[in-house]
């Protein structure tokens, strides 16, 4: 065996040692579940017990007519296209004004005055853990005068303090609340991961643009964005993972078991799932809305890196 | 930068390794969730001797494992039973305090290693109809026929306040033991309604007067914990059972075809309460409020009345003034009703059960048969501010709060004259559903006969369950 052979033997016994305990665990952890719940979705399985009896399709066919899950489903889908959008939008626009924005002063290209302050300010509500936030707004969205938005609107002679705003048990109004928090939690994040993209691009472009008598909108829409498609793409798949999930914002701050009221008006798929799992005792059942879930997930995130692929450019 | 043509770009990695995340996240944390255990095998522990002073045949230095759950009672009482416990037994008890009992206990009971007492309660308990459908409660039948710790010549059965079997029941077989004694109704400060020069309601009419002038006084009538419809339901329930009597309670909670929808007791007792909503004596806000938040506010005097169980006074101890006075009302009576307004919903909760297939099952029997003694059940009403299911459980020197004080006279008033639905034990998602229509009845966006048909809906969905053929009271 020659030399290098030999290395090249230990080479692969090093990486495959590291990459079994990984494996294992990822096997054991993540792909089994999946297996188990595939075949739990087939049962009535009440979750409380190891006995259950094989019903065939029967779950599924009893989602077709769930209005409920039909409606979480349509919410989510809502949410799917909201906040990604939303949120990538306000984050480029601040990013952009942070790092490119400002005008005054020689060499052209920086940010607006007390950039360096936003950027810390904006960050912030990504320290706070979901938990957190969901009091924080609760706090803000409280249903009589003691709520910051019916105080405010209140002393401003906006609202009958009598007849304060119910955010949250308020059909029309509670998506899109919950929907708000997510995009505060998450532009402040996204900025510094557009303005960290941003600051690699080469200051001679801006500058180029700059001296070809480019304004800000022009500068933007077309040397920006399109050095930042890479890092946009990224963030949509991130965004979309969260509008999937919304499970501990939706389950703390909207009333009903796991949350989802007023009467079904804030319902996504999980929070239909978990008190089906565990409050009604049909795992079984709930066991097939997650495999319905998986399907779409994968479906959702193979369609948004086909639309969005485009040609890289490289600098 | 950019991709270099060989291998993954860092940010096609960042990428790829996003979209598996996308698969993965939403879903998995639910998903694993699912992932059930083996199942485990029991071994039985050493027995002891079966005698009159030991009936389930406990052997002497074994171990206990407690599951309590740690909410508006706390814990402490649990700890100082347990140390009384392992003194005359000998045995070593590990003790579990916890608010997510499904989250804790659900893994246990699928992998057949549950512990030998728990206390499943509280907003994330695990429904006693899906533990006892899925066989993993024991059945402690034998603790009632038990002699009673106080005295031997009695059965444990014969200590305990009427309905505690009943209530513990799941198809036929009696499963749990409701410990804590509850009365419903509504609550007012005595404070607030000798200032005013208010008296105490007893007609529904009467109420609504009293809701008027605490209008005028710019405070809110009707307070109550709109994110949670469990509690004005107790109202609607209330006020349906003692305008319709018992027979009304029995036809809701065997789900008959008329249960609500042409029964005019329930539209009557409906109506009635939107009345409230319509008249504007509800709080401002009170709809989307958690039960602290609106109790809390009923606390600070900006409503007359909020419906709530006897916890209500324990739960708000800190936020309660000291001259607060807390009195309990029974539900007002409308016209012509068959209760007579002293008539009240009590009924026994906190259930403690013993698992199947606990390890120690003799110790977990033995520890609920010591939970019926005098000395444990006094224990309990002073840690906890509360009554229990033991008759006359509780030492008389023991002083108790306001609130618990007029609690124990309404009680006393109501004599035989106490009800208690078990829709909520028996059918979760009717009760779900119910919740919802109610909420939307005091948002004002539905109209009471739309929520009878809801209500009526809900109760047919249930009589398709399987389960309902086992649940019948009579």
């Amino acid at each position: 065996m020659s030399q290098v052979a030999r290395r090249r033997g230990r080479t692969t016994g090093f990486i495959a040692g590291f990459l079994v305990l990984p494996l294992a665990l990822y096997l054991t952890f993540v792909i089994w579940p999946y297996v188990q719940t595939f075949g739990y979705s087939f049962t009535n399985w009440s979750g409380q017990s190891p006995t259950f009896d094989f019903v065939g399709l029967e779950n599924y066919s009893a989602l077709m007519d769930d209005e409920v899950f039909r409606g979480a489903l349509w919410h989510n889908l809502l949410l799917l296209v909201f906040v990604p959008v939303i949120t990538i939008l306000l984050a480029l626009f601040f990013a952009f004004m942070v790092n490119a924005g400002g005008r005054s002063g020689a060499g052209g290209v920086r940010g607006v005055r007390g950039s360096a302050f936003y950027k810390i300010v904006y960050f912030f509500p990504q320290v706070l853990s979901l938990a957190i936030l969901a009091v924080l707004f609760g706090a803000v969205y409280r249903s009589d005068e003691g709520g910051l938005l019916n105080g405010l609107l209140s002393w401003a002679g906006l609202v009958d303090p009598a007849r304060p705003v119910e955010w949250l048990n308020d059909p029309d109004l509670v998506l899109w609340c919950l929907l708000l928090v997510v995009v505060w939690h998450g532009v402040g994040f996204y900025l510094v991961l557009f303005s960290a993209a941003m600051q690699s691009v080469p200051r001679d472009i801006y500058e180029a643009a700059l001296l070809d008598g480019a304004g800000r909108a022009q500068t933007f829409l077309r040397v920006t964005l399109p050095l930042l498609w890479d890092s946009v793409q990224t963030s949509a798949v991130y965004l979309g993972i969260a509008a999937m999930d919304m499970f501990v914002l939706v389950s703390t701050m909207t009333s009903g078991q796991f949350g989802g009221g007023p009467d079904h008006h804030s319902e996504v798929m999980a929070t239909v799932l978990m008190r089906n799992f565990l409050y009604f005792g049909k795992s079984g059942y709930a066991c097939a809305m997650g495999v319905v879930m998986l399907v779409l997930t994968m479906i959702l995130s193979i369609v948004t890196l086909r639309a969005t692929r485009r040609e890289r450019i490289e600098f | 930068m950019g991709s270099t043509g060989e291998g993954l770009g860092r940010r096609d990695l960042i990428k790829r390794s996003a979209a598996l995340g996308l698969i993965s996240v939403p879903t998995m944390s639910f998903l694993s969730a699912c992932a059930s255990g083996g199942e485990g095998t029991t071994k039985g522990p050493d027995k002891g001797v079966v005698s009159k002073e030991n009936p389930f045949g406990l052997a002497k230095g074994g171990k206990l494992d407690v599951v309590i759950f740690k909410g508006g009672f706390g814990d402490d009482y649990a700890k100082a039973w347990e140390a009384a416990f392992d003194k005359k037994w000998g045995t070593t008890s590990s003790h579990l305090a916890t608010q997510e009992i499904a989250a804790k206990l659900q893994p246990r009971f699928n992998a057949g290693n549950p512990p030998d007492v728990l206390n499943d309660s509280g907003a994330q308990m695990i429904k006693i109809d899906v533990l006892a459908k899925g066989g993993q409660l024991a059945d402690l039948t034998a603790l009632l026929d038990s002699p009673s710790l106080d005295d031997p010549t009695r059965k444990v059965r014969d200590t305990l306040i009427p309905g505690t079997v009943e209530q513990g029941s799941q198809g036929g077989k009696f499963v749990a033991l409701n410990y804590v004694y509850t009365v419903f109704g509504l609550w007012y400060s005595g404070k607030l309604f000798k200032e005013k020069g208010w008296t105490e309601p007893k007609t529904w009419d009467e109420f609504l007067a009293v809701c008027a002038k605490a209008k005028e006084a710019g405070i809110g009538g009707l307070a109550h914990q709109g994110k949670y419809p469990y509690y004005i339901n107790v109202v609607i329930m209330d006020l349906i059972a003692k305008k319709g009597g018992l027979e009304a309670m029995k036809a809701i909670d065997n789900l008959a075809p008329n249960a609500f929808e042409g029964n005019p007791a329930a539209l009557a007792a409906v109506e009635a309460v939107y009345e409230v909503v319509e008249k504007g004596y509800l709080m401002p806000g009170t709809n989307g409020l958690t039960h602290t938040e609106s109790q809390t506010a009923w606390n600070q005097y900006k409503a007359a009345f909020i419906p709530s169980g006897s916890w209500l006074e324990n739960e708000q101890l800190k936020q309660t003034p000291e001259d607060f006075d807390m009195k309990f009302l029974p539900v007002p009576v409308l016209a012509d009703s068959k209760l007579p307004f002293t008539a009240i919903r009590a009924g026994a909760n906190e259930a403690f059960v013993v698992p199947e297939k606990a390890a120690n099952k003799a110790g977990g029997l033995e520890f609920l048969r010591s939970m019926l003694s005098r000395e444990w059940s006094t224990l309990f009403a002073q840690q906890a501010n509360s009554l229990t299911v033991v008759k006359d459980g509780v030492d008389p020197g023991v002083k108790l709060r306001p609130g618990t004080q007029s609690a124990v006279a309404a009680v006393k008033a109501a004599g035989a004259d106490t009800f208690n639905y078990l829709y909520p034990d028996w059918y979760s998602e009717m009760d779900s559903d119910i919740q919802n229509a109610s909420n939307e009845l005091m948002a004002q966006r539905i109209q009471p006969k739309e929520w009878i048909k809801r209500a009526q809906a809900a109760v047919d969905k249930a009589a398709k369950d399987p389960n309902a053929k086992n649940n019948h009271r009579s």
